[in-house]
């Protein structure tokens, strides 16, 4: 990062400072205009489906109406009903906000567990660095898909809490280890070594000094992750394992297409979904890979 | 050489054990027991109790931890509760219709991403490689169940050019030609939407790998002594290229797992993804508990392929 700024400034010349990481990540951002839109993308779809769902009643939108079940995209109905006779655009928004939610829930979660586990085992290294590890490759080792599966339909009194519980748990392991390499790489620097010989205690260093230094990284692999899991948390709604029916998600919106008649002739309950799903993945991305440039000096754009 | 293989397999036993651990607390939490495949609500309950006891369901968790990882290593998995016959027997045919599918699965994937990923990376930064990085920008975003959904509804309903479901059509004699291609035609479209996400990640570390290995100093070399430009790719970069290509195969095995699950469901293909989800569903857990201990080996297994394949390839792994 040291390294990455002088070059910043000796490119710049604007300032006697260094820019900031959040500047430098911010500025990435507006020169790729990819991201750029894909940022403005998401920004104006978050709002408009958390703004709009306060308006919303959720019950009144899972309410079954059996006089218009399966009805075509009408005036009345934007994009038709489903089998229940329920409005699939009024689904769509509050599932579209629901998906968002969680996604963001489980990213932060998994992100916390995976900063504390990669600043400790990167910080301490040795025996700590060697267990830690151990534990984590046996996570990395389990089929993901179906422990979720079979915890999710164990778990007595299941929730969205659970849900988020359940995944977050068998979800930090990929952040965990780029953030133990990264602490890793820092913890090995002079001023960590110099701090430890001042006497500062172990946790001030981790979080004051290596951290801060690492946080761009974070961010990144934050925003790469919360895409997947956006994606995992439809995946597991699509096969049943994931939201139930009476709280709409992208992911249910998605699961009325196994019945290969709704898949066949009733593309308004599905598409729609799966066209905003892709989007909203994409963008992510975009915006996560114009970040990962940003973070990494030589692969910047100007 | 054989100092890291052992050693790699070394740390495999800890990792089988605490995975059936694992599921057998989960085989714990699920309601109902092994007894309850077995027999008939009417029966009187002192007989239940008997039958508990003689199939030690009685015992302290460890005794029936050692008795149910002794049968599952001898194939013994219990009684299936829906169909009423051994979990093995039921498992056998699914497994063979997944091994299949997973098998075309990793050909097409291979047939697909190595001539992309040459291409992409010899001509980097051509139209070529634009339009293969394009897909695999997308392809990295699009999740599978999605894409297969709509390789369904387009090409198995729209235009009915492959069959919507099941693994073979109906009526038709096991051995003969027609059967072959049957099944052949079942599991293609499955095949190619897993194989086209799949592909993605491959593609993507050739194309990285040929860029980078095409500035080195040997590959300056055997240009400056006047090497073909196609001795110099076939020789000096593909060699290097693709040798961890090869050791990927374990990592991709382990990825396929996942996949089944959703290509399976959506095709309604019988494999071992569609038996987990109809078993768990219908709250058949000893086959829950089987198929998820068979993938979870398999996952292990994978990773073990492809870490010795890649210590042979990369001697520097071996070093750590």
């Amino acid at each position: 990062m040291e390294v990455n700024n002088m070059e910043m400034e000796a490119k710049t010349q604007e300032s006697s400072q260094s820019p900031s990481g959040l500047i430098i990540l911010w500025r990435e951002i507006v020169r790729d205009k990819l991201a750029l839109v894909s940022l403005i993308f998401l920004v104006l779809i978050t709002t408009f489906v958390y703004g709009i769902a306060l308006f919303l009643d959720q019950s009144e939108i899972i309410k079954v109406d059996l006089f218009a079940i399966h009805e075509p995209p009408s005036k009345e109905f934007w994009l038709g009903t489903d089998y229940g006779g329920r409005d699939v655009f009024g689904q769509l928004i509050i599932g579209t906000r629901n998906s968002l939610s969680i996604g963001i829930l489980v990213t932060l979660m998994t992100g916390v567990i995976a900063i504390v586990f990669g600043l400790v085992a990167g910080y301490f290294g040795g025996a700590v660095d060697n267990i830690l590890m151990r534990i984590l490759d046996f996570f990395m080792v389990l089929p993901f898909l179906m422990i979720v599966i079979v915890f999710v339909s164990i778990v007595p009194k299941y929730s969205i809490l659970s849900f988020s519980l359940i995944m977050t748990a068998f979800l930090w392991m990929g952040k965990a280890r780029l953030f133990r390499a990264k602490a890793l790489q820092e913890s090995e620097l002079d001023y960590v070594q110099a701090a430890r010989t001042l006497g500062t205690p172990s946790i001030k260093i981790m979080f004051t000094h290596v951290f801060p230094n690492i946080y761009s990284i974070i961010i990144v692999a934050m925003t790469l992750a919360l895409a997947n899991n956006i994606g995992l948390e439809s995946g597991l709604s699509f096969l049943g394992f994931g939201f139930p029916e009476s709280t709409p998600s992208l992911g249910t919106l998605m699961s009325y297409a196994r019945n290969p008649q709704t898949l066949e002739y009733r593309w308004w309950i599905w598409l729609p979904a799966a066209i905003l799903i892709l989007l909203i993945m994409l963008s992510i991305r975009n915006v996560g890979e114009a970040l990962k440039r940003a973070t990494d000096a030589r692969q910047r754009r100007g | 050489m054989w100092k890291f293989t052992v050693r790699r397999m070394l740390i495999m036993i800890p990792q089988l054990i605490l995975l059936s651990l694992l599921i057998f607390i989960m085989a714990q939490m699920m309601p109902g027991d092994a007894l309850t495949g077995l027999i008939d609500p009417s029966v009187d309950p002192e007989t239940i109790e008997q039958q508990r006891e003689k199939l030690g369901l009685n015992e302290p968790w460890h005794v029936q931890y050692a008795d149910w990882v002794s049968g599952a290593v001898q194939g013994d998995f219990g009684q299936s509760f829906r169909f009423k016959m051994p979990v093995t027997d039921l498992m056998m045919e699914r497994m063979i219709n997944t091994f299949w599918l997973s098998l075309v699965t990793l050909i097409i994937t291979y047939i697909i991403s190595i001539p992309l990923g040459i291409t992409s990376g010899r001509y980097n930064d051509t139209w070529a490689d634009q339009a293969i990085t394009s897909y695999t920008y997308i392809g990295f975003a699009t999740p599978l169940f999605i894409f297969a959904l709509v390789m369904l509804w387009i090409f198995g309903f729209y235009f009915g050019w492959f069959p919507t479901g099941g693994s073979v059509k109906p009526g038709l004699e096991p051995g003969t030609f027609e059967y072959i291609l049957s099944r052949f035609n079942h599991l293609l479209l499955p095949a190619i939407s897993m194989s086209l996400i799949a592909t993605v990640s491959t593609v993507q570390y050739l194309r990285n790998d040929i860029i980078d290995t095409k500035q080195k100093d040997f590959i300056i070399t055997a240009r400056s002594k006047g090497a073909p430009e196609s001795r110099v790719y076939n020789r000096h970069i593909l060699r290097n290229s693709l040798l961890p290509i090869a050791a990927f195969f374990g990592y991709e095995l382990t990825g396929l797992i996942g996949g089944t699950v959703f290509v399976e469901t959506i095709f309604s293909y019988p494999g071992m993804g569609q038996l987990f989800i109809e078993s768990i569903t219908l709250r058949d857990y000893s086959v829950v508990t089987a198929t998820t201990l068979l993938f979870g080996v398999a996952a292990v297994l994978g990773t073990l392929i492809s870490d010795i394949i890649l210590s042979i390839v990369d001697p520097r792994i071996r070093i750590k």
